[in-house]
């Protein structure tokens, strides 16, 4: 207290004798000698001890049931590159990358259309969104799929065909996920235009920019930073929810799984294997996520986070350094080093793009 | 994308128009009885005004007094409800023929905007350019210049404005005043005839407010015409030609800054400066 008094009077005859200070008073003169680093106990967090140790056994424990479970981890390794398994997951992929181009192309026109201003256009995009949200895709696909039970015959005039010939299960599951993704993206590139502030696009016409230059070049540019992050989480859906096509017969992951277990009875080593297709599909598409929001997320930020690749190199040049420096000047430096390593890894931990799964 | 592809490249056809000012006859803006309404609210209520050429035209006023509304409807961005309203002796949004009237074209619009700078309170820049890349925009898009000779320009305008170690920057890097000069460089790539500025320096901290003013100070000095609306009446006594004082969306009290702002003759405008002064 009387020490922080003394430093908050101004004293013109005191004399800053740095001498009789402990290291945790700053001195009068503090600006002359820079005061020695602070080097305090840390507080221990006996708790994160107790529950990291809670959960180790645990884990451990889990490994062991696995372990002595009846599964045959053998006919997991066996089938898990078999020509089935691997042609159910390129269907798969195929039939998420399709219809995802669907519903974002469609999607997007129905955006335009809610926005258009024209009340016929906005009312026609708000009903199919009505519909498509509204009801399973499940359903869907199924409708779909029975097409043929209430239009026979396809009839475009000058186009006719059987309609169970058109609607195959690969036709009827595209249109089914697809269709239905339209109406997800058609809120997403919505809410990603309108999130862009009018002065943006007022600063554009002021140049003299058209409204589809503005459109192209300023908004939709912006736009991309909302609308990237949840197509990429309902890029992921898709992946997962396409496994719904197996119902009408489309030789996607889950059902090439369910027909080698129905062969070979191997239920569960099955269902490990698409299990593990699957988690490969959705981690690698995470991480294409990543980058592409690091893309867009350009002039946002004052530095973009780190990619994986570089936080990994920074921790090893920090693992590198760190003991070679014995000075405690130094020291302090290198204390600020890793400090802003860590601050790194806690900035991209949040930039993956894990912000609030889509409420479907 | 493609800086093959840019808007018109050309005067589109008959965007001519020649009102009474003839040309121009040294008028830069002529205001008629210029009315604006949002539904019932009435904004402008019939706005006459002339801006000469190369001259600093100050406008100030209460806030809601309608002057960023006007100065919308200079550069069409708002439309005008009656009145006329020309730019460099061109009717603004509107084609006449006869005795009628024909709106023009977003081309045509698009086309009348480009020899109009704005520059806005809150400095509008695209987040997602770079300074240099905000300034090298409209060049490129609007008038088809080659990225080479924008780029050089743009370095130039930016460089004008005492920015050029900040080129590589994007908006959010930088400060407010730093901002509003990379705005002012944006806009004067375009090679415009006239700048309307919407009050500049309202979003700035009071320490940054200098290094904008001293920017639109070097321009007045080389003769650009310019409307400014703006509470800085330091700059509107050293720097302004002319100064209208606004109030519920008409003209009050208009003449040399000096005079207006030492000797105000209306009672609001008295009342007024006696707020801001
Ligand atoms: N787009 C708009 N729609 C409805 N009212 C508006 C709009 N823009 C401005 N106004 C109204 O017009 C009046 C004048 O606004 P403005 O021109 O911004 O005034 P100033 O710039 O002098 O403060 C205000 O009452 C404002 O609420
Ligand atoms: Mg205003």
């Amino acid at each position: 207290m009387s020490e922080e008094n003394r430093d908050a009077v101004p004293d013109p005859l005191a004399k800053g004798g740095g001498s009789g200070q402990g290291p945790l008073t700053p001195g009068g003169d503090a600006a002359d000698t820079p005061p020695e680093a602070i080097r305090a106990i840390p507080v221990r967090h006996y708790g994160r001890w107790a529950g990291a140790a809670l959960v180790v056994v645990l884990l451990g424990m889990l490994v062991l049931a696995f372990a002595n479970a009846d599964i045959q981890w053998s006919v997991v390794g066996r089938y898990l590159n078999h020509e089935t398994i691997v042609m159910g997951a390129v269907n798969t992929l195929w039939i998420t990358l399709l219809s995802m181009l669907l519903g974002v192309t469609l999607g997007t026109v129905l955006a335009m259309m809610r926005l258009s201003g024209n009340p016929v256009l906005s009312a026609v995009a708000y009903g199919y969104i009505w519909f498509f949200r509204g009801t399973p895709v499940l359903v869907q696909l199924f409708l779909w799929f029975n097409l043929a039970l209430i239009f026979p015959v396809l009839n475009l005039g000058f186009y006719s065909e059987d309609m169970n010939t058109v609607i195959t299960p690969f036709v009827a599951a595209l249109l089914g996920l697809g269709l239905n993704e339209a109406a997800y993206m058609a809120e997403i590139s919505r809410a990603g235009i309108q999130s862009v502030d009018r002065g943006q696009t007022e600063a554009a016409q002021a140049l003299g920019m058209s409204g589809n230059r503005t459109m192209r070049r300023i908004v939709l540019p912006q736009a991309m930073r909302v609308i990237i992050p949840p197509t990429g989480n309902e890029f992921i859906n898709m992946l997962k929810t396409s496994s719904l096509a197996y119902a009408i017969q489309y030789n996607e992951l889950f059902l090439a799984g369910r027909n080698i277990s129905s062969r070979t009875l191997a239920v569960m080593e099955m269902l490990v294997v698409v299990s593990i297709w699957y988690l490969a599909l959705t981690t690698i598409f995470s991480v294409g996520q990543y980058y592409l929001e690091r893309h867009y997320a350009r002039g946002s930020d004052h530095t973009p986070p780190p990619t994986p690749l570089q936080r990994v190199a920074r921790q090893l040049t920090s693992f590198r350094t760190r003991p070679t420096l014995p000075e405690p000047a130094t020291a302090t430096a290198a204390d600020g080093g890793t400090r802003h390593d860590g601050d790194g890894t806690n900035g991209s931990g949040d930039g993956t793009g894990r912000r609030g799964d889509s409420e479907r | 994308m493609s800086d093959a592809t840019t808007e018109a490249h050309g005067a589109p056809d008959g965007a001519t128009g020649t009102g009474p000012a003839g040309g121009n006859g040294g008028l830069m803006v002529k205001a008629e009885r210029v009315h604006k309404s949002f539904g019932l609210v009435q904004v402008l209520n019939g706005i006459d005004l002339e801006v000469r050429n190369g001259e600093v035209f100050c406008l100030v006023g209460p806030s809601g007094s309608g002057k960023s509304t006007f100065l919308r409807c200079i550069n069409h961005l708002e439309k005008i409800n009656a009145g006329r309203l020309y730019v460099d002796g061109q009717l603004v949004g509107y084609r006449q023929k006869g005795d009628k009237l024909y709106e023009m074209k977003e081309r045509e619009v698009a086309f009348q905007r480009r020899d109009i700078g704005m520059v806005f309170q809150r400095f509008n820049l695209f987040p997602h350019m770079t300074a240099l890349e905000n300034v090298m925009e409209a060049p490129v898009q609007v008038k088809g210049l080659p990225k080479s000779e924008a780029r050089r320009r743009a370095e130039e305008m930016l460089e004008r404005v005492g920015l050029s170690d900040r080129m590589k920057n994007y908006p959010a890097q930088l400060s407010g005043g730093q901002q509003q000069r990379v705005a002012i460089a944006r806009a004067l790539a375009m090679e415009p005839k006239l700048m309307l500025f919407d009050e500049p320096t309202s979003a700035l901290d009071p320490e940054l407010v200098g290094e904008v003013l001293d920017v639109m100070r070097g321009l007045a000095e080389e003769g650009m015409t310019m409307i400014v609306v703006t509470h800085e009446m330091g700059f509107a006594r050293e720097v302004g030609d002319s100064l209208v004082f606004m109030d519920a969306g008409v003209v009050v009290e208009s003449g040399h800054p000096r005079e207006v702002l030492s000797n105000p003759q209306h009672e609001r405008t008295q009342a007024f400066l006696s707020k801001v002064l």
